[in-house]
């Protein structure tokens, strides 16, 4: 075991995947210097500014040339600081990564992955907090992933680096510094949820930062007699349809929660798909449909945390849940 | 020294009569698309209910045929060429096969893109024709990336990337041209400058003095040239990919022609003077190299052969494409992605 940061471990990821593979590159903004998150440090002096590119700010070109890359033999791996920046280069990523190999007849292939860490990063404002996975799950052709933890964080670059689609890879921007161990080896499969805590009377889906918030509260749940299973979907496209329905089957309950805005989130697909397919009882718990505000006080209107978790929990574990009460 | 290994074999003439035999081609195929569209196509906003063979947009480049045979004269098969919307031109003159190409406009399963993509995005990796696309200069950064990865693998190809005079007004021009210049990356960029942006005239939406300016204030060598003349392209095309082939860094060539048709092929272009159109016409690249091959002694029935010898591939094509099966509908779900293949919703 090696106890390593979330940057550290994609750090790792991508080290080993360089060594193995001459054809991964990585390309952004200020990944000679380490990356602003320290997510590269070490990579340009070990391979090269040839292969660890430092690139003007050109988002849409950034990402365009990633998949002329891509088409051409390489494996490029795009640093886009932060999602928010990544709307620069929408077309690139939505309508020449996503479908090049779709519309012309699977003569290409887009093995990059585009690096768009999501989430509030306190105190940066409107700009700079969005968690805009849904549009990208909305893609067909795209991968989206979400890792939660350096273990992950680790083994999902890795994963995501050899899959040969276009992934989305979603770190989030407060969870850098989180440290954690990496077993020797580890290894995760795309598309897998992971089983972050057993339970009962609740099933709670999360990803991305929430995933620790939901472990607290369902802690705290606990001690007030609830039993919470937490789901770390870790692969919000193709997500583990097999593992959320197959729990939230055993409890009877399923909460998803996310930090991006609710309103048309992708909780309210795994909400949709559950009720569906089982008739259960579900709920979402998600940002209010407002920008990111710059004082705290407003940043905090936006930020789901544990205890609206608890809240929920314990809420919907004592109702019948067929509706909620007026009062 | 370089250029086409023809063109170094090749008298004049018979270097001329194979451009020649470029365009005749790429104007055959477009003059069986647009007949084979018609009441295909929707006038902007209206719908047709059709049983025409080619449907959807067709933007055609009549009258820009120059351009591509003259820039791709100059291309080998390994080199690598990003195209726009308006790309049958190129996609031929790189090398395509035309009976696949005309099964795609027909969307059968034996098109260039298994019947998934169309003409507008027309495309022949074998060729390294990257393809064409839907969104004005979506192409540039292709082809700056394709042309980084020849120089991180250290291949010899360049990349030829050909967009019109709208694409200069849009980021990933001023983006693009940067890159290639700061990487020092063998592009050859092309503004195949048609003087019209969809159905607006450029030039009273563009500032300052043009496509090659921009290119220079970024630092790349630009040439200026007449698109019409094939002679004139071939040549300035040859030494720009000399140069870049000799390790000279991002060439441009600004190839100054003109859009005979609408853009596309059923907007009648009601919004320009027909003098202007009547005096482009007199400009025509075919009618302009025929002159030419004659003033070189090649006689009219050599002439009247290519003319008769491209219009018959183009018709063994249409046959073809008219009894090629449509794809099945399984088709739909193939090469979407990998990862979750199976998982529609």
């Amino acid at each position: 075991m090696a106890l390593m940061n979330y940057a550290q471990a994609a750090c790792m990821a991508l080290a080993e995947s360089m060594r193995a593979d001459p054809r991964v590159v990585a390309l952004g903004e200020d990944v000679g210097r380490g990356g602003i998150f320290g997510q590269y440090r070490g990579l340009q002096q070990e391979f090269g500014a040839a292969r660890v590119i430092d690139t003007p700010i050109s988002e849409a070109t950034i990402v365009g040339a990633a998949v002329g890359m891509a088409l051409t033999g390489l494996r490029p791996v795009v640093e886009m600081r932060v999602v928010d920046f990544a709307l620069c280069a929408i077309d690139e990523i939505v309508n020449q990564a996503a479908k090049n190999r779709y519309m012309f007849g699977g003569q290409g292939r887009v093995p990059l992955v585009a690096r768009l860490p999501i989430g509030i990063w306190s105190a940066s404002a409107a700009q700079h907090s969005q968690s805009l996975e849904a549009w990208f799950a909305h893609i067909p052709g795209l991968v989206v992933l979400a890792p939660a933890t350096p273990a992950d964080n680790y083994a999902l670059l890795a994963a995501a680096i050899q899959c040969g689609d276009p992934v989305i890879y979603m770190e989030h921007k407060e969870l850098w510094s989180l440290e954690g161990e990496v077993p020797p080896q580890y290894t995760a499969a795309l598309g897998k949820a992971r089983l972050a805590r057993a339970g009962t009377d609740v099933t709670l889906v999360t990803w991305s930062k929430l995933v620790r918030a939901a472990l607290a509260a369902a802690e705290q749940a606990a001690e007030q007699g609830v039993s919470v299973e937490v789901i770390d979907l870790r692969s919000i496209w193709p997500w583990d349809r097999d593992m959320v329905l197959a729990a939230a089957g055993r409890t009877g309950r399923l909460l998803v929660a996310h930090e991006a805005v609710q309103a048309a989130g992708f909780g309210a697909e795994i909400a949709a798909t559950v009720a569906e397919e089982l008739g259960i009882p579900v709920r979402r718990v998600g940002a209010p449909r407002i920008p990111v505000g710059y004082a705290r006080a407003l940043e905090d209107v936006s930020r789901v945390s544990a205890q609206m978790l608890l809240q929920e929990l314990v809420r919907f574990a004592s109702s019948d849940g067929r509706s909620r009460s007026i009062a | 020294m370089l250029a086409s290994s023809f063109a170094a074999t090749a008298s004049p003439a018979e270097h001329l009569l194979s451009l020649y035999r470029t365009m005749a081609r790429i104007r055959a195929f477009e003059n069986a698309a647009e007949e084979t569209s018609r009441g295909g196509v929707a006038v902007f906003g209206a719908t047709t209910d059709t049983t025409a063979l080619v449907r959807g947009p067709l933007h055609l480049s009549t009258g820009q045929e120059a351009v591509a045979a003259g820039v791709c004269a100059n291309l080998e098969r390994s080199d690598y060429l990003t195209s726009t919307h308006r790309g049958h031109g190129h996609t031929l003159a790189k090398g395509a096969d035309a009976t696949a190409m005309m099964c795609e406009l027909f969307g059968r399963a034996g098109g260039t893109n298994k019947g998934k993509g169309g003409s507008m995005h027309i495309a022949d990796f074998a060729v390294g024709m990257l393809g064409a696309n839907g969104v004005v200069a979506a192409g540039i950064g292709i082809a700056v990336g394709a042309a980084h990865s020849v120089k991180i693998r250290g291949s010899r190809a360049i990349v030829a990337c050909f967009f019109g005079d709208g694409a200069i007004n849009r980021g990933p021009f001023l983006e693009g041209l940067n890159w290639a210049k700061i990487f020092d990356l063998p592009v050859l960029f092309v503004c195949e400058d048609n003087r019209y942006s969809a159905t607006t005239a450029t030039d009273a939406m563009t500032a300052g003095e043009g496509a090659a300016a921009r290119a220079r204030g970024i630092g790349l060598p630009a040439e200026t040239v007449d698109g019409n003349d094939v002679h004139a392209v071939d040549a300035a095309a040859r030494e720009l990919a000399a140069r870049i082939r000799a390790g000279g860094g991002p060439q441009f060539l600004h190839a100054l022609t003109y859009r005979v048709k609408g853009h596309v092929s059923v907007d009648a272009a009601a919004y320009r003077d027909q003098g202007e159109v009547n005096s482009a016409l007199e400009g025509d690249p075919l009618k302009l190299a025929g002159r030419r091959l004659a003033a070189l002694g090649v006689s009219a029935e050599r002439i009247a052969a290519v003319d008769a010898g491209a219009r018959a591939e183009i018709e063994t094509a249409l046959a073809a494409a008219r009894a090629a099966p449509s794809p099945g509908t399984a088709e739909a779900y193939a090469d979407v992605q990998d990862t979750g293949a199976g998982r529609w919703h």
